[in-house]
């Protein structure tokens, strides 16, 4: 026994002068800081990583029997559903891993929204998460053209169409990224090659935010920075903890994944494509629907155009927006944690209404809906810094909490802010 | 020096950790099968789908092929000859013996009149030629075969495959099942 720990031991020697191992993996893992206090709405980053790690698997699995030909791709789908070897199970956890994939990354947004971890000194973070959005929701995209059925065909040809409201040279980019006069061969044949290339972008900018994670450290629900001794090792803490989460998530995808695998697909999608006819009922993935409602809202093509595009970057002017220096989540902040439900509500309902006809009462309702969706972000500066004075007048809470909120305060903003909160 | 050792928090007896083991154990252990079975599924996808297993049987029909005549088949995306014998050529194999890879003619047939063997070279893949009356030459490396498909001149280094195939009646041959 002695023997093999020592030749263990000379093999990590021999590693370790040619490649930082030892130190990596006690810096990133096994001493790596992490909040003790840390609650399960933490566990979505890695989460949203083991989706990343299962949509490229399983994707790089369908590439080797998928054909991006329009004349074929329809069929090569089919032949993957009933001749490859569990193709079945493969394109299913595809499919219903976007939606999982999505349903995680929101999870994760909300919780940064609701403990306000996308303020000092973490706006990297959340820009980097930004940009992580964007590539995903284009990787979707392109990739939900891929089984050139009904729904795939029309997503494509509508969404291709919103770039046709760029003024003056909005025709001449359409067609540029269709490479074609409508939505064909050409298109399917790009769609494929960046629905291809995409998780890689997405996997670099995965590395940059965990990269900016173990430089700023895991926010916690209080908000305070803790003190070392307040700290645990990640390994095995949290990874324990992570795959506990990770086993809870995988009982619901895979009831899913097993038992509902058509939920997440349109019926439609299963004809295949057809320039000729629009299916009666359009409608986009559910993880598009409230972006989607906010752009039927504006009664102008280039208006609803800006709109949906803000109402997706808007999230960027968060750090910006929040002028709030009172450390921690929602729970210790009375009118952003109304203001959070309300805005969560408003998300939903919009979801809703992106997933009916439109036409009636509902596009009224659509339109209050965006309304309350950017007067939330628009009144922020004020509601934030109301919540600010609420706090300097609190003077019921015990000395040692004051103190510390007061240190934490100095600490992210400087000395001057400190006044902010007599 | 009692106090250093692990106890248990309820009865306060010293700590087994030998349990500990063994659950570790056990989780590891659990994780490994299960990441084992997660894999199955990808590893079994790259396996010859049905559609090419379909694929895997070739039904020959022989009636149009007169003796003395080769006809070349397509089983399983290779090329497979059914040579039509006549009595002098299966009394010249019945007689004749090779070196290279030795192996009488009545292993190699089914019935004597029809030879029916794989069209690869047992060299590097390439497709031998029908060289004149008698025998097969591969145009790649001139390997040489007689009209049992044995090997009779090098580099090949074994005679052609006979596949798995067997007779529905007089005229009928399945590819793919002995």
């Amino acid at each position: 026994m002695n023997g093999t720990m020592s030749k263990r031991k000379r093999l990590q020697k021999w590693i370790d002068l040619r490649f930082p191992l030892t130190r990596f993996v006690k810096h990133e893992l096994t001493e790596y800081p992490t909040p003790r206090n840390l609650n399960y709405w933490w566990n979505f980053g890695f989460l949203a990583g083991f989706m990343l790690v299962m949509q490229i698997a399983t994707g790089v699995f369908l590439t080797m029997h998928y054909k991006p030909d329009a004349a074929e791709a329809f069929n090569s789908v089919q032949h993957i559903m009933r001749d490859v070897n569990y193709g079945w199970l493969i394109r299913y956890l595809h499919s219903t891993g976007a939606s999982a994939f999505f349903a995680v990354i929101f999870i994760h947004m909300a919780r940064t929204l609701y403990y306000g971890s996308y303020r000092a000194p973490r706006e990297l973070m959340w820009w980097s998460g930004q940009g992580l959005l964007i590539l995903l929701m284009a990787t979707a995209f392109m990739g939900y053209l891929l089984p050139w059925g009904q729904m795939s065909y029309w997503g494509a040809q509508v969404i291709t169409s919103l770039f046709g409201a760029t003024p003056v040279i909005g025709d001449q980019i359409v067609i540029w990224l269709r490479g074609d006069f409508s939505v064909g061969d050409d298109t399917l044949t790009r769609f494929f090659s960046l629905h291809y290339l995409f998780p890689f972008l997405i996997l670099m900018g995965v590395v940059l935010h965990l990269v900016a994670l173990h430089t700023v450290k895991s926010s916690n629900p209080s908000g305070i920075t803790l003190h070392a001794q307040d700290n645990i090792p990640f390994h095995p803490y949290f990874t324990i903890k992570d795959f506990y989460g990770l086993g809870l998530f995988l009982i619901v995808f895979c009831s899913f994944v097993f038992f509902m695998p058509e939920f997440f697909i349109e019926p439609d999608n299963n004809i295949p494509a057809n320039p000729l006819q629009t299916p009666a009922h359009i409608v986009p993935e559910w993880y598009f629907l409230p972006f989607y409602a906010i752009l039927r809202s504006i009664p102008d093509k280039l208006g609803g155009v800006i709109a949906m595009t803000l109402s997706i970057l808007i999230f960027a002017a968060m750090p910006f927006l929040d002028r709030c220096k009172v450390p921690g989540g929602a729970q210790y902040r009375p009118i952003y944690r109304v203001m959070f439900y309300v805005f969560i509500v408003d998300v939903l309902t919009l979801g809703y209404i992106g997933s009916q006809p439109p036409g009636g009462v509902l596009t009224t309702v659509g339109e209050f809906a965006t309304f309350i969706y950017f007067a939330s972000f628009i009144i922020l500066p004020f509601t934030s810094q109301w919540e600010n004075r609420l706090l300097a007048r609190k003077k019921d809470l015990p000395k040692e909490a004051l103190k510390l909120i007061r240190d934490e305060v100095e600490e992210r903003y400087g000395d001057s802010a400190r006044e902010d909160m007599q | 020096m009692e106090s250093d050792k692990p106890v248990d928090g309820d009865s306060g007896a010293p700590l087994n950790e030998d349990r500990r083991d063994f659950l570790e154990t056990g989780t590891k252990a659990l994780a490994a099968a299960g990441i084992a079975t997660a894999c199955w599924p990808f590893i079994a996808s790259m396996n010859p789908s049905s559609d090419v297993k379909a694929k895997a049987v070739t039904t020959i029909d022989l009636g149009g092929l007169a003796p003395g005549n080769v006809e070349t088949v397509e089983w399983q995306g290779k090329p497979v000859f059914v040579f039509h014998r006549t009595d002098e050529q299966i009394a010249d194999m019945r007689s004749s013996q090779t070196q290279i890879d030795p192996e009488p003619d009545e292993k190699r047939v089914v019935k004597p009149e029809y030879l029916v063997v794989v069209g690869i070279c047992t060299h590097l893949g390439c497709v031998p030629n029908r060289s004149g009356p008698d025998g097969w030459l591969c145009p790649c490396h001139g390997s040489i075969y007689d009209d049992s498909g044995r090997v009779i001149h090098g580099p090949a280094p074994k005679n052609l495959a006979v596949p798995p195939y067997r007779f529905d009646g007089e005229r009928k041959i399945i590819l793919g099942k002995a």
